[in-house]
């Protein structure tokens, strides 16, 4: 077998592999954060609970009224959406405009509760929830086993990152976004429907969130507590890309997937602890992040 | 002067308007007409409560009494998006043009509130450096430039009544004569203008009326053809 500095080099690809597919659920989710936060300018806490929302809403929709992985696909993030919607208008609403601190404080409080809830009722263990029958098995790609429904994670989750960087830079409800951003009374001052607007971002983030969650279901282990473990290594990349940069989280995301994917490989002590890496030196380096604007 | 709109017809009316900033009361009791057509400027020093006049009609500052009336419809408890539906274009102090959009976003990007608006192209034919730099960043035009996209913007959306905070501050001579015959136009379009204006020689000629403001109220009134009668009680308000 062919071997790089030591290490087989069918491993590697497997790494790499794996590197890749967490480095598209680190860019949808860091990517739903850097929209929020560009907007609403609240740092999401409860991001990783929405993503956990995501996969349990997928679960108990099979589990409970037989709806198939398909339509959870779409119907997952809508409710999910939905709940969003509802934590901006009764809660976040509220403190609109005040520190930082609270929106944060708030968002925490509403992830733990989330978790605490759900962990009453399912416990920590993990749901199980089968592969659809479509992504059984995979193919043999010669230099190493492809499963489909991993080539299908990083396809789709790479479309709906794409899309979504379209949508905001690239068209006009983008530019209500990326004005809203920059000074959101005088966008009010023009007749444009803010607090709407507002409801509808952090719905659509938090969408995104979901939407990883319904990916994640069936591979990872579903539990109630799986989006504070991802969260945090989230919120690493999206400061290593750059607060609000929608391209920036989108592409430290899969990078940071590989680094880790590859320090798995080559020196597995670090392979948790690299992304934080990462972000050290950047803030060192840049302190606003590979693609943010210079302040 | 003659032609057109109805000049009987009250656009605006602010009655004992006051307004805070938390603690801060700025103004104490604002009381101004403004009839169709009329372009009346807001004269004052620094910090009389010119900017938060404009501001207050638009809904922008924090808290309010008193009456502000659009076409005859109370607005003080409209939210601010609402205000510009009412046909009023906001051109703020500091211009507002968004860096993260191209010149052609940031003039598109008002929503059309009336019909009767201009359109692109007659735009770009007023101003043509606009057209020229359409695919450039916003923040990248000089500040002539910038100062005539904050304007042509709310052109675009057909508002009747244009509210504009020191359009000239700042730019050079020839800029400043562009934006003279541009309010010229717009004046003789029947577009309704309150101007809040630093440089009097600039306002002069085009207002029909000046409303003095210090302290937060309006302290004298002056239509143009007193201009000259009252000059003396007008450069003891403005201290010059």
């Amino acid at each position: 077998m062919s071997m790089i500095f030591g290490v087989p080099l069918a491993v590697l690809w497997g790494q790499l592999l794996i590197g890749i597919i967490n480095g598209a659920f680190y860019a949808l989710l860091s990517l739903g954060l850097a929209v929020i936060f560009g907007l609403l300018k609240i740092i999401n806490f409860a991001h990783g609970a929405m993503y956990m929302l995501g996969a349990m809403c997928t679960v108990l929709l099979f589990d409970y009224l037989g709806i198939n992985y398909w339509v959870a696909l779409f119907l997952a993030p809508v409710l999910v959406g939905l709940v969003g919607v509802v934590i901006e208008y009764f809660l976040l609403r509220r403190i609109a405009g005040q520190d930082h601190i609270y929106s944060l404080l708030l968002t925490f409080g509403v992830a733990l509760m989330l978790q605490g809830v759900l962990t009453n009722f399912f416990g920590v263990s993990g749901l199980r929830y089968s592969m659809p029958d479509t992504f059984q098995g995979g193919m043999n790609l010669g230099f190493m086993f492809l499963p489909y429904y991993r080539a299908w994670v990083i396809v789709v989750a790479l479309l709906v990152c794409f899309g979504t960087w379209f949508m905001i830079e690239k068209t006009k409800l983008g530019s209500y976004l990326r004005a809203g951003t920059e000074d959101a009374q005088l966008m009010q001052g023009f007749g444009i429907n803010v607090p709407l607007l507002v409801s509808l971002t952090y719905g659509f983030g938090v969408m995104l969130a979901a939407f990883a969650g319904v990916l994640a279901a069936p591979i990872y282990s579903v539990t109630p507590v799986m989006g504070s473990h991802i969260l945090i290594v989230v919120f690493a990349v999206v400061v290593i890309g750059g607060m609000g940069s929608i391209g920036g989280a989108i592409i430290t995301g899969v990078l940071m997937g590989v680094v880790e994917g590859l320090t798995k490989t080559f020196y597995p002590p670090a392979s948790s602890a690299v992304i934080f890496l990462v972000m050290v030196v950047v803030l060192l380096i840049r302190p606003t992040g590979l693609f943010g604007k210079e302040a | 002067m003659s032609h057109g709109p109805d000049k009987e017809y009250e656009q605006l009316r602010v009655s004992g308007l006051h307004a805070f900033y938390g603690e801060s009361h700025i103004l104490h009791g604002i009381d101004m007409v403004v009839h169709r057509g009329e372009l009346v400027t807001l004269l004052g020093r620094n910090g009389a409560g010119r900017t938060t006049t404009l501001k207050a009609i638009m809904n922008m500052v924090g808290r309010r009494t008193g009456s502000i009336m659009i076409n005859g419809e109370e607005t003080m408890s409209c939210a601010p998006h609402h205000i510009a539906r009412l046909g009023v274009g906001y051109c703020p102090e500091h211009r507002g043009i968004f860096s993260s959009l191209n010149v052609q976003e940031n003039l598109t990007l008002p929503p059309v509130v009336r019909s009767g608006g201009m359109s692109l192209e007659e735009i770009y034919t007023m101003f043509p450096n606009l057209y020229e730099r359409r695919f450039s960043q916003g923040t990248k035009l000089s500040g002539g430039e910038q100062q005539m996209l904050a304007m042509a913007r709310i052109l675009r959306t057909g508002a009747n009544m244009l509210l504009l905070d020191e359009i000239t501050e700042g730019l050079a001579p020839v800029i400043v004569e562009k934006l003279g015959e541009v309010l010229t136009a717009l004046k003789n379009k029947g577009l309704t203008i309150v101007l809040v204006e630093q440089n009097f020689h600039f306002a002069a000629p085009l207002a029909d009326r000046h409303y003095v403001v210090e302290h937060g109220q309006i302290v004298e009134e002056i239509r143009a053809d007193e201009l000259s009668a009252k000059q003396s009680v007008l450069d003891s308000y403005l201290g010059v």
